[in-house]
């Protein structure tokens, strides 16, 4: 039903699309059916990806060259990458899959702002050939645009480290796909990220809150320190409150994409979200938490008009890796417990 | 022992304070601190003993530390830790515990450890229900005991039932069951305290491990039991509240609660009168045993005692009655809420084995919370209100034989001193003279009186000696009522800001409002509607005061104190253990209480 589609919409994707619309489009399509706000937008499969490539294979021979590169021959590997990105970045889609990806963009709104964002489909890629490497072309306008940026996010599967990656591993190049996610943008008034347990102990009593204002890349790319939040989830509490003076915004450019303007001093020291925006967003991380039953890593955003959005959410890594040993095992009488605390240090 | 970096004072380091030099005097000579005693970490105990202590009073601190060390020490050998020692310092009393740490020893106690606190936990609910009794028949004997009259011509029973004893030998024999009975009372007070604490120290720490960023008064909302003894007192004055609306008798009551007033006016009201009496009457025997304070000193006197602290509280619950306030605890709600807390929390651990740990030691803290809540209002409020009223017979009884000049002097004489002058008035009244030296005391008491005020001017360092790397054994931090953490705050100051004071965050929310520093519970009446509560501490008698403030702020106490108990209860924002909040801030002071942070800011 959806395998040979080249757009799917949010609506119509859950988890188990993964291997056609990437982590980031699944989790997107997963949120929207569970009813979180999350913007509108559609998926470019990796259908279509591997279509054109296909059709680029069969011209320039990619797959076989990239195969034949070594490794350790940073030179070549350069020269031949680059010139493999510049073929992805410079050749015509085929008309129906440009039709298809006009027609979507218009369902979505004449001249909409979207952001277009990479989507890997392996765990993999995600977490190390493409680490560091966000592709994502914010505050993109009308089709040329939405075109070129999805290009773009393909192409970087020929940057040198991907490249070295895949052959340091083995992966064969005829599997390789992207899936590219084009997503309705808001002009934001500030946002930012939260996770459902606390990145810095742990603690899955809590959800912690970062925000700055403007668009979440000025947090994402670390360039302003965010104001930071907690929020205790049994009791509602905000337990932490940390306000910081955020001196940089990154707001839309009128050409597109995104620029860096200073934030007025006035607005600096303050709060970027009340306390009803805090609830709401914990509420929110709440459920999403609850939907994946696992904690998460969440991109949020809230509109001028006081909408909260959700722009990504993703399962939290860091400390369910450290999660192995319980901090307690039964005993058998229940004061056992007593005795192993209160027992001293022994070996 | 002199460390470069140590942060506090040495024992012997610390000089007197002018004026009250003799101080010392008034102390049995093994209180007093020792040369080998700068080799010892020590620190104030300045949340049971907050004042100087009068020469009498002393026996609070020995009597309660006999017992405690006994049972840690030599009773249930906790593995790791033995018991107090402690130290009179200017009138302060500081303390140090004594800890296990050879690995040998450790083991032996460990099972001797298992197998004793295991009969106590394994037949946690019948050994209460006998310490119960034991502790009701206690006050009954306490209670019972006459301190004879020293009349002029010994009662003729005494002869026509050939007694073959006269009533100056029951004046001493008097005496001793009554420092016998207190300290029996301590003996009972510890037998299970620190079993009890035991559990709580283990749940604490598992859940600060679960959940590294709990506060305490979370993990403290989920030990909470619902029905407790603290709040009979309390409840029965809302009770006495309702009646009187009910009687019509509303209108009597006044906010200086003065009962030479208000109760003939009562009983002129005929048989409406005398129904609310009688309920009054039986309110107070026993619920008004309680004491103003935590039972440690003299002066805390009962609501029995002074009648005027329950009346003065009535006008505010009467006037929320005509309201159409119930003034009913909300226990269903607050179990319910409890429950959830528990359960959500249970919910967001990593394994069912972490859950079922859970169970079994949040089953243990609900086993042991009724004794550990309960037994303060049979030992420190019951039994010490009785106990501190028979000294003060004693103290009437050597007034009336010129001894002393007034009854409360004797609680400035050290209890073997009251031994040894109780002989002299047994003579007196035996060879039909008058007590030898009748001028000995006088002089005596009014020096130590003026000593005392000069010592409450001391500024106590919160330690001495030299400061240990960190408390991590859970029992030391459960004996010493400390932490790492409490130790580093003390030893560094913090840069204050001058108009915020930090302290434990012990019920959450923030508001803004007017201060009253209140001192004593006495003065109940200069609170407003919707002030902020400030006091050193607040105590189980202190809480009808909540129905009238806005927030609570103290100096002394934790997670678990009085204030933070009633202030969730309330659903009000308190901040507790600010260490000085009556010093820094002024009646009538704008404050901000952020219950959430434990920030108290002074905003003009």
């Amino acid at each position: 039903m959806n395998s040979d589609k080249n757009i799917l919409w949010f609506k119509d994707i859950s988890l188990s699309d993964r291997l056609r619309v990437g982590g980031k489009g699944g989790s997107l399509g997963e949120l929207t059916r569970a009813r979180i706000p999350v913007p509108d937008g559609f998926v470019i499969t990796t259908n279509a990806f591997q279509a054109f490539l296909d059709l680029l294979d069969a011209e320039h021979g990619i797959r076989g060259r990239i195969a034949a590169l070594d490794a350790t021959d940073m030179p070549t590997l350069n020269a031949v990458t680059s010139g493999m990105r510049s073929l992805v970045e410079q050749s015509p889609l085929p008309d129906s899959l440009v039709a298809e990806i006009r027609s979507a963009c218009s369902t979505l709104g004449h001249d909409i702002p979207v952001a277009v964002r990479s989507s890997a489909t392996s765990e993999d890629s995600e977490e190390a050939s493409f680490a560091g490497l966000q592709d994502t072309y914010l505050w993109q306008k009308g089709e040329a645009q939405v075109l070129d940026s999805v290009r773009k996010c393909w192409a970087s599967l020929y940057n040198p480290e991907s490249v070295a990656y895949r052959l340091r591993l083995g992966l064969p190049e005829a599997q390789l796909a992207m899936a590219v996610v084009v997503q309705t943008m808001a002009n934001s008034r500030c946002s930012g990220v939260m996770f459902t347990r606390s990145p810095t102990t742990g603690d899955r009593s809590v959800i912690t809150i970062e925000g700055s204002w403007g668009l979440g890349s000025s947090i994402v790319s670390g360039e302003v320190t965010p104001d930071k939040f907690v929020v205790n989830k049994v009791t509602d509490e905000i337990c932490g409150r940390d306000i910081a003076s955020k001196h940089i915004a990154h707001l839309p450019d009128e050409h597109g994409g995104i620029i860096e303007m200073p934030v007025a001093a006035d607005q600096q020291g303050v709060t970027c979200l009340s306390d009803q925006d805090i609830r709401e967003l914990a509420g929110i991380a709440r459920r999403v938490e609850k939907h994946y039953g696992i904690p998460q890593d969440i991109e949020w955003a809230i509109d001028q008009e006081g909408n909260i959005l959700l722009l990504q959410s993703r399962p939290e890594t860091v400390w369910a890796a450290k999660d192995k040993t319980p901090v307690a095992k039964p005993t058998e009488k229940a004061f056992g417990h007593i005795f192993n605390v209160l027992g001293g240090q022994r070996k | 022992m002199t460390n470069s970096t140590n942060p506090f004072p040495l024992p012997t380091e610390i000089g007197t304070v002018p004026g009250a030099e003799n101080w010392a005097d008034m102390y049995a000579y093994f209180t007093r601190v020792q040369p080998e005693d700068d080799g010892r970490f020590w620190f104030y105990n300045s949340m049971h003993f907050p004042e100087p202590m009068s020469a009498f009073d002393m026996i609070t601190a020995e009597a309660a530390y006999h017992a405690m060390g006994a049972y840690v020490s030599r009773v249930f050998t906790f593995p790791t830790a033995k018991g107090i020692d402690y130290r009179c310092i200017n009138g302060r009393i500081y303390i140090t515990a004594n800890t296990v740490t050879d690995p040998a020893e450790i083991e032996r106690r460990l099972a001797l450890f298992q197998e004793r606190a295991g009969h106590y936990y394994e037949n946690w609910d019948d050994i209460y229900g006998q310490w119960e009794k034991r502790m009701g028949q206690l006050i009954k004997d306490m209670t019972a005991i006459k301190i004879p009259a020293l009349d002029d011509i010994e009662d003729e029973a005494v002869v026509k039932e050939a007694r073959g004893i006269t009533q100056n030998h029951y004046v001493r024999e008097a005496f001793h069951r009554v420092m016998d009975n207190y300290s029996i009372m301590w003996q009972h007070h510890f037998e299970m305290l620190m079993l009890g604490y035991g559990a709580y120290v283990v749940f604490f720490q598992f859940c600060k491990q679960a959940f590294p960023e709990i506060t305490d008064q979370t993990v403290a909302r989920m030990v909470a039991g619902i029905d407790v003894l603290m709040f009979r007192p309390d409840d029965e004055l809302k009770k006495l509240a309702k009646l009187a609306v009910e009687l019509g008798l509303d209108d009597i009551f006044t906010d200086d609660g003065n009962p030479d007033v208000i109760l003939p006016a009562v009983k002129a009201k005929g048989d409406a009168g005398k129904q609310w009496l009688d309920a009054l009457a039986e309110s107070r025997d026993p619920w008004f045993n309680i004491s103003t304070g935590d039972g440690f000193y003299h002066w805390e006197r009962s609501w029995n005692d002074d009648l005027s602290v329950p009346l003065s509280a009535l006008p505010h619950y009467i006037e929320l009655v005509r309201q159409g306030n119930s003034l009913e605890r909300p226990t269903e709600q607050l179990r319910m809420e409890r429950d959830r807390i528990v359960k959500e929390y249970r919910d967001l651990l990593g394994s069912d084995d972490e859950r079922t740990a859970f169970d079994q030691m949040l089953a243990i803290c609900h086993l042991v919370f009724p004794y550990v809540e309960d037994h303060k209002f049979y030992c420190e409020h019951w039994l010490t209100t009785v106990f501190f009223n028979k000294i003060r017979d004693f103290g009437k009884l050597l007034k009336s034989q010129g001894v002393i000049e007034d009854a409360d002097d004797i609680f400035h004489m050290h209890h073997t001193e009251v031994n040894l002058t109780l002989g002299n008035v047994m003579n007196a009244w035996a060879a039909g003279s008058e007590p030898v030296n009748k001028d000995y005391w006088p002089p005596i008491i009014a020096e130590r009186r003026r000593m005392i005020e000069v010592l409450k001017t001391w500024p106590a360092p919160p330690a001495i000696g030299p400061m240990p790397d960190n408390i991590e054994d859970p029992a030391l931090q459960m004996l010493w009522g400390i932490t790492t953490e409490t130790l580093h705050s003390w030893a560094a100051p913090r840069v204050e800001n001058a108009n915020e004071l930090k302290g434990y965050a012990a019920s959450p929310g923030v508001v803004e409002g007017v201060a009253k520093v209140l001192r004593s519970i006495n003065d109940f009446g200069e609170i407003k509607e919707g002030d902020i509560l400030v006091a050193p501490i607040t105590h189980p008698s202190w809480s009808p005061l909540f129905s009238k403030i806005s927030a609570a702020v103290s100096d002394i106490g934790g997670t678990m104190s009085h204030m933070a108990i009633v202030a969730r209860e309330y659903g009000m924002p308190a901040v507790v253990g600010t260490g000085e909040a009556t010093k820094r801030i002024q009646n009538g002071q704008r404050l901000r209480v952020d219950g959430d942070r434990g920030v108290v800011t002074i905003l003009e």
